[in-house]
């Protein structure tokens, strides 16, 4: 896959907080790609960086192998949908989709052609005479991204991009914005706290914590294979057991040895973590035999799926397990849990040094 | 719901209500009265009637206050008056909105020392300020001294307009300022961050998104530096040395030196007129910025 944009080495500091502490990415052309981590993680500052609000106090940023950093914010071929989408509110709709193309100093027949043509791709063409004030929020943030690619940037930097919509809105736009990335080829860059949104947006997903990428990789690899403790903490639901590796078993002080898969090799008696998701254990008869033993605590229905809280003797956190639609499992009940072994993986409990 | 509804104790009746509120009321209507809308009916009333010798008012109606404001003489001085009122708006504006722009623009500490600087000569009483420019403007003032030094000069710099300009400037800048400062600081940054994201330079950013989104302030700033300089007479008086008549001078002259309390009047009420015109021009502008 041909880079579009290659970030080596880039670290920030603000005072004695490190916003970015050596971060490296390659990010290819066509791409749809999320940075994904809590508040405060870095991935803003890295969007700005990119965008050139921000400069890195070490370290490089290429577009097209082009230096980047050496360019002045409004003569970088990138553009960034802000978070509040930053729309000029004494400007119509046409005006402030207008405005890049404006700047470019095209003729203004083709300006208006270009804006009448982003305008129906998402689906505003009625109303590019009103104001953002007249708009609702699903519309302003269609007017936001059209004004960010109207001017058929290299990349589209979106910050948090479906954060101020409501539940509803928030599911339509996310498809748009998949058949928009689709329909104009523009690589895309999202930043968001929102771990399923970054699932179900991205074709690649960076992990960052405290300034640092944990891991890149694809959503279901992320989700299914996850490195570090806190990519399996941080992505989803998750049941964590520490033990010490042992073959293909974690070794526990409490629970015997528990079946999983280790990620990579790993050193016998190396302290790790075994984790497995709701949906992968199983619930059984308090009379079959040779499994972990709990009691139900709690039982919610959501609809699609019930989720089951398991209180374990000597575990401080229940095992959370998800089963398709409703369970007649009471609270109170009696259970075993059971897993296979390629549906947990175990994992170095350190943070893989790679990833520093 | 319902148990709600019958916790709540039962509203006071009407009555006791209105008392209440004309007791918060009272201050502010009493000084409205007393200082606003009695002598504004007073001289509206001595406009229909004719001078007393020794000042006050013969109730005798005439229309001849009203002829009177149209004569050359008298439009000259209003005009006057309207010129230096707009150079020293259009001057404090040069001034303020940069000065303003980067107070904006300072840490949250240093924004508060400079707004704390700009409002800080109002604790010197005017008169004394006054006094210390006619020292700085003087022939043999600081001022000409410094030009001397690098063997200019002197120059008249009092009693002339430009002494008249000088001190409004002077005096009515914090009220350029501030309204303006409060404008640009209500700006969302990152309005300029899109606009250079965008492909705008800095100017460009400035008359596109910064300048018309803070027109309201400069509405409101030209406003408060406008009004007390078209109307002032002291400035006029202390610093144009008497030469310059403006329309503030008019009417003290008329009711103090002249005794023609219903011309003073008249031309009092022309001051207003013209005011509450500007006032309704700046609302309108404001609204459809």
């Amino acid at each position: 896959m041909k880079h579009v944009l290659k970030i080596d080495g880039v670290t920030r500091r603000f005072g004695d907080v490190t916003a970015l502490d050596g971060v490296s990415l390659e990010i290819g052309q066509g791409e749809f790609f999320a940075l994904l981590g809590p508040s405060g993680c870095g991935k803003t500052t890295l969007l700005r960086i990119i965008a050139g609000f921000e400069t890195p106090d070490s370290g490089t940023v290429t577009l097209d192998g082009d230096d980047l950093l050496a360019r002045q914010p409004n003569r970088r071929p990138i553009s960034l949908m802000f978070q509040s989408y930053a729309l000029f509110p004494h400007m119509t709709v046409a005006k402030n989709v207008a405005y890049g193309l404006e700047r470019e100093r095209l003729p203004r027949q083709e300006i208006r052609k270009r804006v009448g043509e982003v305008l129906e791709t998402v689906g505003l063409s009625r109303h590019g005479d009103r104001r953002p004030a007249q708009l609702s929020g699903g519309q302003r943030q269609r007017v936001a991204l059209a004004r960010s690619i109207v001017k058929r940037p290299r990349l589209l930097l979106l910050d948090e991009p479906l954060s101020a919509l409501d539940k509803k809105v928030r599911a339509d736009m996310q498809l748009e914005l998949k058949r928009l990335q689709h329909e104009v080829g523009i690589t895309f860059v999202v930043v968001t706290h929102d771990q399923e949104e970054a699932m179900s947006l991205a074709d690649r997903i960076a992990v960052f914590d405290s300034g640092r990428v944990r891991q890149v990789d694809e959503p279901v690899a992320l989700y299914e294979r996850p490195r570090t403790p806190f990519v399996a903490d941080f992505v989803g639901a998750n049941n964590l057991f520490e033990g010490t590796a042992g073959g293909p078993a974690l070794r526990t002080a409490d629970f015997g040895a528990l079946p999983g898969t280790p990620v990579e090799h790993l050193r016998d008696g190396a302290e790790a973590l075994l984790c497995v998701r709701p949906e992968k254990i199983t619930l059984h008869d308090d009379t079959a035999g040779g499994a972990l033993q709990g009691s139900v605590l709690d039982v919610s229905f959501y609809g699609g799926v019930s989720h089951i809280s398991v209180e374990m003797p000597g575990r401080a956190k229940p095992v959370l397990v998800a089963v398709q639609g409703a369970s007649d499992v009471r609270a109170g009940a009696k259970v075993r849990l059971r897993w296979d072994a390629r549906d947990a993986v175990i994992i170095p409990a350190a943070s893989i040094p790679a990833a520093r | 719901m319902k148990a709600e509804v019958a916790a709540r104790p039962a509203s006071p009746p009407r009555g006791r209500h209105r008392l209440g509120a004309f007791v918060f009321l009272a201050p502010g209507l009493t000084y409205l009265i007393v200082l606003l809308l009695v002598p504004l009916a007073l001289v509206l009333s001595y406009v229909f009637f004719q001078r007393g010798r020794f000042g006050g008012v013969v109730y005798e109606f005439t229309t001849e206050n009203f002829t009177r404001l149209a004569d050359p003489l008298y439009l000259g001085v209003v005009g006057g008056s309207l010129k230096i009122a707009a150079l020293t708006t259009l001057i404090a504006l040069a001034f303020g909105y940069p000065t303003a722009y980067l107070i904006a623009q300072l840490p949250r500490k240093w924004k508060t020392i400079a707004l704390i600087a700009i409002v800080l000569p109002f604790w010197t009483n005017f008169i004394i300020r006054m006094y210390a420019w006619i020292i700085l403007l003087n022939g043999p003032g600081l001022i000409n001294s410094g030009f001397e030094a690098v063997g200019l000069g002197p120059f008249e710099l009092l009693y002339n307009q430009g002494a008249i300009i000088t001190g409004l400037v002077y005096s009515y800048l914090p009220l350029m300022v501030l309204p303006l400062y409060a404008a640009i600081e209500r700006l969302d940054p990152q309005l300029r961050e899109a606009s250079a994201n965008l492909g705008a330079s800095g100017f460009t950013t400035f008359r596109k998104v910064t300048l018309p989104l803070t027109v309201p302030g400069v509405l409101t700033g030209c406003l408060f530096v406008f009004v007390p300089s078209f109307a002032n007479f002291v400035i006029p008086e202390m610093l144009g040395g008497g030469k310059t008549l403006m329309v503030g001078n008019l009417i003290r002259n008329e009711f103090l030196k002249a005794r023609d309390w219903p011309f003073g009047s008249a031309l009092a009420l022309a001051l207003v007129a013209v005011l509450v015109l500007l006032l309704v021009a700046q609302a309108w502008a404001a609204r459809r910025a």
